[in-house]
Parts: C-alpha cells; sequence; structure tokens
C-alpha cells in the first residue's frame, strides 16, 4: 500500500452475520425515537440531500490487540492491519436528525441499527452523532461494496470499525445507552483492578512504520525511504517522530500526504542504514497534542489484559543480515 | 530540505487549508443544530414498521415485552436449538468463548467477578463480562439462533436466558424468569458493578488516561529487547517472502529459511514477477476470517477440508460449487455465506491449493 487511500478491494472486514446483500430499491432507513415525528428514507429520498465526501480511517478496535502483552505476530499485516482509509460519500447524520426533529434537550445517544440477519446495534454519543457522523452509500467513488456495507453504512470517524455499522436500517435517539452485546460482552477494555471499560469508542494516535517492517529484508545498506502511516481518532496528525536507535534519539519525519482530520497520513524520512543492527519506532502527535504512548507508559495505566485499543509505539528491529523482526522494549 | 521539497510541502499545505475550510463551510451550510430546513423528502414512518423494528431492551428494561418462560422450558429450547453451538451446559468453545462459567456465589453478592481481577479464570465466559441482563435478552431475542435469528417466541427468549442464568448458578432450577421479576435477577448479575464510563473514550471530547513522552534526544539509557517471536515460530503465518512484492529495495523475508540465513546477496537474484498467489486470494477473498491453515475458526481449517476429500472423486467441482453458493452442514450447523461475486476461476484455484494440501 502506497500513500493514503485504501483500494477498496484491498478494505478489512470483520462481519457479525456474514454479507447481506440487498437490493438498494428496497432498502429503508428509519429514524425514530426521540424525534418529532419517525420516518423512513428510501435510497432515492436520501441521494437527493445535501451530501459530502470525506477521507476518513476506520481501525478495528482490537488492531494490535494480540500484543498487549508480547509480542505475537511477524508482520505489520498482523500487527496493525485492521486498518484502511477511503473517501466516503453520503449525508451527515446531522442533517437527517434535524430533518426529522430532534429533540434535542431530552436526546443524550442514537443507537445504530443494521439490516443483518443480527441487526447489529450499537451505541453512540449525541456529540458524536452532531459532530461529522455520515449516512454513507458511496466509498472511493464507487458505491459501497456489498462486504462493505451496501448499499448504506454508517461512518463514524475517529471511532472503532464496530460502530460503523452496515446495512443500516435503523437509528433510534433515545436519552441512555442501550449496552448492546458488542458494547456490554465485546469491545469493552479489561483494566488491571478487573473493571471493564465500558463505550471505549476513540482510536488514539498512533503510526507505524510500514516499510521497512516485520518479515522484510533490506537488500543491501545505503539510503532507504522510511515510510509509515500516522492516525489519530481526535483529529489531525501534527507531527510524526522516527527513531533508529530504539527510542533515544529521534528525528521529525515529512508528512507527505494531505493532512486531514481521523485519516491517515502519510509520512516519509531518508535513512542511511550503515549495515549495523537498529531499532525503527515512530510516534505520532495529534492536533489535541495527544502523544503516542510506548507499550510501558500504556501498560502501566490499562495493564496487559485489555485487547482493545493498543496504541502503543511499534518497534523494528533490523539486524546485520537487513532482516526485519517485530519486538518489544 | 530541497527547495522542490519546501514548494511541494507549502503545496500540500495550501490543498490542507483549502480541504479544511471548505469542509468547515459545508459543516456551516448544513442545518447543523441550528435552522430547520424542510426538504420534503421520507415519509412518515408508519406505527407498524415501527414495531417491527424497534425491538431494542435497554438496560433499565425499556422496550421489554411482556412474558415469561421457565428454565424447564428454555432447557428444552437449549437442547433443540442452541447446544449444537454451544454446548450442551453452554461450555462450549468451539466457536467462540463459553456463554457460562467462572462466576461464584460470591461475585453474585458483591457484584464484581473476582476472576477477571485475579486472572485465574482459563477464560473470560459472557457471563463474567455481561453487567446487564438486558444486553443477553436483546441479543438472543435479536441474533439468535445465529441460522434462524428472530425465530424464537417472547416467552421462549425468557425461557432460555432463565435456563441459562441457573446454570450460572444466578437462579434456582424451578425459576420462571418474567418481565415482572427480571429487574430483580438484574441484581444478582455477577459483574454487575464491573463497568467504569470513566475514561475518556467516549465523548468527542473526552481526556485522554495517557499520553506519550515527546523527548528527542538521550531519551533511554537502555535499549534492550524484553519480547520477540521465538525461531520456531518463524515460518507459522507462511512464508512472508510471498506476501511481499518481488521488486524493490524492501523485500519479504524467506521464512521457509532460518534467520540469518537471508544474506545480502539476495539482493542480485532478479525474480520474474510472480502471478497471483494462492494466499493473496484468500486474503483478498476474506476466506481468512473464517478459515486458518491448521486451526479450525468459524469454519474448517485447510488441512481439515485436505484430509476429509483427500480420496474423494470430484471433490474440486463440489467444493467450487459451495464455496460459490455457501451453505451448511458437512461441518455443521454454522453456514459459510455465499461467494457470488468471487470469479470462478479464483474459487477454482483457491479450492485446488486447498486440496492439495499446499496452505
Ligand atoms: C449455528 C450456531 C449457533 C447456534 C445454533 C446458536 N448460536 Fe449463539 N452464537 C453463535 C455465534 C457464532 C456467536 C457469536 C456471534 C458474534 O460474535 O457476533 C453466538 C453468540 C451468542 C451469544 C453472545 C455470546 C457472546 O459472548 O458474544 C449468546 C448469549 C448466544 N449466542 C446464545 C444462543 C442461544 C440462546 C441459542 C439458541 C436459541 C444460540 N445462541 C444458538 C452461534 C450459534
Ligand atoms: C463467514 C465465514 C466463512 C467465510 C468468509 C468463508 N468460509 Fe468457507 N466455510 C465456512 C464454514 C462455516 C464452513 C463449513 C460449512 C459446512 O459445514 O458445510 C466452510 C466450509 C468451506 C469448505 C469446505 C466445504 C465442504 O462442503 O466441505 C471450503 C472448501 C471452504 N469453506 C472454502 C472457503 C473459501 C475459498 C473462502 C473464501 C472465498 C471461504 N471458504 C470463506 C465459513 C466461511
Amino acid at each position: 500500500m502506497f500513500g493514503i487511500i485504501t483500494p477498496s478491494g484491498l478494505h478489512f472486514e470483520r462481519h457479525h452475520q456474514g454479507w447481506w446483500d440487498i437490493d438498494p430499491s428496497n432498502h429503508r432507513l428509519m429514524i425514530n425515537g426521540l424525534v418529532k415525528a419517525a420516518k423512513v428514507y428510501t435510497m432515492d429520498d436520501l441521494m437527493r440531500l445535501p451530501q459530502v465526501s470525506r477521507i476518513h480511517f476506520i481501525e478495528c478496535g482490537a488492531n494490535t490487540g494480540m500484543e498487549w502483552a508480547k509480542v505475537a505476530v511477524p508482520t505489520v499485516q498482523y500487527t496493525h492491519g485492521m486498518l484502511s482509509c477511503s473517501e466516503f460519500t453520503g449525508v451527515l447524520l446531522s442533517t437527517l436528525l434535524d430533518d426529522c426533529g430532534i429533540d434535542l434537550k431530552k436526546a443524550r445517544v442514537i443507537l445504530a441499527e443494521g439490516a443483518d440477519g443480527s441487526s447489529m446495534t450499537r451505541t453512540i454519543s449525541l456529540d458524536r452523532a452532531l459532530d461529522d457522523v455520515i449516512v454513507a452509500w458511496g466509498q472511493n467513488g464507487e458505491m459501497l461494496r456489498p462486504e462493505n456495507g451496501y448499499p448504506l453504512r454508517l461512518v463514524v470517524p475517529g471511532v472503532q470499525g464496530v460502530s460503523w455499522v452496515k446495512y443500516l436500517r435503523r437509528i433510534e435517539v433515545g436519552d441512555m445507552p442501550y449496552a448492546t452485546k458488542d458494547e456490554s460482552v465485546h469491545y469493552i477494555d479489561l483494566m488491571p483492578d478487573g473493571q471493564h471499560r465500558q463505550y471505549s469508542s476513540i482510536q488514539e494516535v498512533k503510526s507505524v512504520i510500514t516499510s521497512p517492517s516485520g518479515g522484510q529484508v533490506m537488500l543491501e545498506n545505503g539510503f532507504y525511504n522510511v515510510s509509515g502511516l500516522a492516525w489519530s481518532g481526535r483529529g489531525r496528525i501534527k507531527r510524526v517522530d522516527v527513531s533508529f536507535d530504539g527510542g533515544n534519539n529521534w528525528r521529525s519525519a515529512d508528512l507527505t500526504s494531505i493532512v486531514l482530520p481521523k485519516a491517515l497520513t502519510r509520512f516519509n524520512i531518508g535513512w542511511q542504514w550503515d549495515g549495523k543492527p537498529a531499532m525503527l519506532q515512530s510516534r505520532a502527535i495529534d492536533e489535541t497534542g495527544q502523544i503516542q504512548p510506548d507499550s510501558r507508559a500504556l501498560r502501566a495505566v490499562r495493564g496487559t489484559k485489555s485487547i482493545y485499543h493498543n496504541n502503543s509505539i511499534q518497534t523494528w528491529q533490523v539486524r546485520e543480515s537487513g532482516e526485519v523482526f517485530n519486538v518489544q522494549l | 530540505m530541497s527547495s522542490f521539497d519546501r514548494l511541494h510541502r507549502i503545496r500540500i499545505i495550501l490543498g490542507a487549508i483549502l480541504i479544511a475550510s471548505c469542509s468547515a463551510s459545508l459543516l456551516a451550510a448544513t442545518p447543523n443544530k441550528t435552522t430547520h430546513v424542510d426538504f420534503g423528502v421520507g415519509r412518515p414512518a408508519t406505527p407498524a414498521e415501527i414495531k417491527a423494528w424497534d425491538i431494542d431492551v435497554r438496560p433499565d428494561f425499556k422496550g421489554l415485552p411482556k412474558g415469561s418462560g421457565s428454565v424447564s422450558l428454555g432447557q428444552d429450547v437449549w437442547e433443540g436449538k442452541c447446544a449444537s453451538c454451544h454446548g450442551t451446559f453452554a461450555e462450549s468453545n468451539e466457536v467462540f468463548t463459553p456463554l457460562v462459567g467462572g462466576t461464584t456465589a460470591d461475585d453474585i453478592k458483591t457484584g464484581h467477578t473476582r476472576a477477571l481481577a485475579t486472572g485465574s479464570a482459563p477464560q473470560r465466559t459472557t457471563i463474567m463480562k455481561v453487567a446487564t441482563l438486558s444486553t443477553l435478552w436483546d441479543y438472543i431475542n435479536r441474533a439468535m439462533p445465529w441460522t434462524a435469528p428472530k425465530s424464537l417466541t417472547t416467552d421462549e427468549v425468557y425461557g432460555v436466558l432463565a435456563f441459562l442464568l441457573n446454570l450460572a448458578e444466578i437462579v434456582p432450577a424451578d425459576f420462571v424468569l418474567s418481565d415482572q421479576n427480571i429487574a430483580e435477577v438484574q441484581k444478582r448479575m455477577p459483574n454487575r458493578n464491573g463497568m467504569t464510563t470513566a475514561h475518556g473514550l467516549w465523548d468527542v471530547k473526552g481526556k485522554p488516561d495517557v499520553n506519550g513522552s515527546n523527548c528527542m534526544h538521550n531519551c533511554r539509557a537502555t535499549v534492550a529487547v524484553s519480547s520477540q517471536l521465538p525461531e520456531v515460530a518463524r515460518n507459522a503465518h507462511g512464508n512472508i517472502a510471498e506476501q511481499n512484492r518481488s521488486f524493490g529495495a524492501i523485500r519479504g523475508a524467506d521464512t521457509s529459511r532460518p534467520a540469518g540465513a537471508v544474506a545480502l546477496v539476495a539482493a542480485t537474484k532478479t525474480e520474474a514477477p510472480k502471478p497471483v498467489t494462492g494466499s493473496e486470494l484468500f486474503g483478498k477473498n476474506s476466506c481468512l476470517s473464517c478459515h486458518a491453515k491448521a486451526s479450525k475458526l468459524v469454519g474448517p481449517s485447510w488441512e481439515q477440508i485436505a484430509t476429509r476429500y483427500k480420496d474423494s472423486t470430484g471433490a474440486e467441482d463440489k467444493l467450487v460449487a459451495k464455496v460459490k453458493s455457501g451453505g451448511a452442514g458437512v461441518w455443521g450447523n454454522i453456514p459459510m455465506p455465499a461467494h457470488a461475486h468471487v470469479s470462478e476461476n479464483d474459487i477454482r484455484q483457491m479450492v485446488k491449493l486447498i486440496l492439495s494440501g499446499a496452505r
């Protein structure tokens, strides 16, 4: 993968009830609950409304989840692969909620429901629903593919993929969270004291060097373009630093893609490899000032059993042979 | 930075500003919170439509339909419709982690599953984690059994939930769960006090709990590796050389050979570009979310399939058709979805690979 856009054919997928092939001419979106008038929209209706196209990353909450306690997998595809970035086209959810006359005095959350067999549901906070959430039908210039939720899915920028409900058929406006299965049994973060964090959603500031990375070989010493991706569920990436000595000294990389909020950002930095062992790391800083932590800092607060939301600094060890390994310090 | 680079960067920054400002104006132009614009699209939802879809049950039991079901009714439902996947005592971990187990009478008193803090349970079962009974009612009602969601009657949902609660020793064997007493049972859920929302990962402006350091020089005195994959696991994820491009200055390591054997001389060896390999096809068509080489996931492992059809004639055609149209019954009750959009050619190539035991 180059740049920041993931070709639709390479998009990561996790299905909670298989693929669902829906006839768009029969698909309906209902909005009910704390609104003046519960409404039903067809695709024809939705595609007439004011629309936006925006580039956002989508990351599974469990991305890098196998690496909380120790190294478990060899390559960046396995450590960070449940991530992609696309341009999504649709109508802002705030437009629809306004069209139905949402009761802003009482409303606190929305519940999004899919049309798959298990009619999978997920709670989203109201401030987010009114902020930048999109009811999308387009991805990278084409209609959503069936595996990505055709004909309609929710795009919840900055938030873990499980909230991006596919085959979206209903939005309910409510005044308390719904504690659905995927926010009460899964996607809850186990802390060292035995408590689970519920409704953990935001994918915090994170980055990884994709080239060179674990499982690869650098063919000979000399100059390399070291390249990677950075992203933050809280906004734009402000800076990315790269270390070649395991985090002792750092240099700032160039942000060489367009820098958009809650989107992948490509960084590059030149490196003369002298053929000696090296430890490559990258660390991202976002516009809110949050700095990507190393695994020790993260574990000190969240332990090692959380599964979800591991945004720690990744280390790639380069050996004299040129081979690159996934290691933790 | 060369002057070209600098120019290029300025252009990128300008571009970013342009985009930022146009998305800001788009936001302002949409009727966000401020003005109500009537687009005149959509139609009122009918009460019947809302009733059919709005089946969610909240933690305060809003949305829960009236009804009741006994543990023994639940046992019948369980044995007929659930046990094949979840095991007779909800202990099976064939599909996912077990539903019950790992909680104690003391947990029922405190509302904290102690094994979560001590790490003493071998697995984190559903009942160890879930704090709200509504979650289980709602999920079983909308999604189970996996192969026929929403086929249970309201009383059957109450019953099967009563059965599970009895297995977890939360209610007695003669218990009848109903809309009238469910709030009382909620007060006995073993992990009812086990959730916290005191974290910054929910609200848009939630405050982060962990921050890194922005130190640039002499940041850590010692750098030592504390964890890495053992050498025996080297080839466990397939030969990584085949998962990378075969050109460029950085390639995939040949993990079929021991580490260290990958010498720099490999640089001079240029290979002809390879056609799409089988492993890429499996990845591309997301077969790997349900299948793996050696272990059973949602579907059987490639090795199990290869073994089963080793001596059977016509297996290839049969399996190509099966992957294309999906279906269940050969390996269990869980169906494989149809893959109508994957080309016949690709499917055949993958089936050949599976049958040859190559992956
Ligand atoms: C064909 C196999 C199958 C059958 C039959 C089945 N289930 Fe399930 N069940 C599953 C799968 C698969 C999941 C996980 C779904 C997911 O992760 O989204 C699941 C999840 C669950 C869960 C949530 C557990 C968790 O931790 O996520 C409950 C509760 C449950 N099933 C109860 C039942 C009950 C009650 C029945 C009978 C009425 C039943 N199941 C029948 C396959 C099955
Ligand atoms: C959503 C999960 C899922 C996905 C995705 C999936 N499979 Fe399966 N697969 C299964 C299950 C479950 C079975 C067992 C079906 C049965 O018991 O009849 C199965 C069975 C098979 C079998 C053996 C069929 C038989 O009748 O013995 C083959 C071959 C197979 N899968 C290949 C593939 C290939 C190739 C892909 C990708 C194009 C794929 N599967 C994607 C779940 C899946």
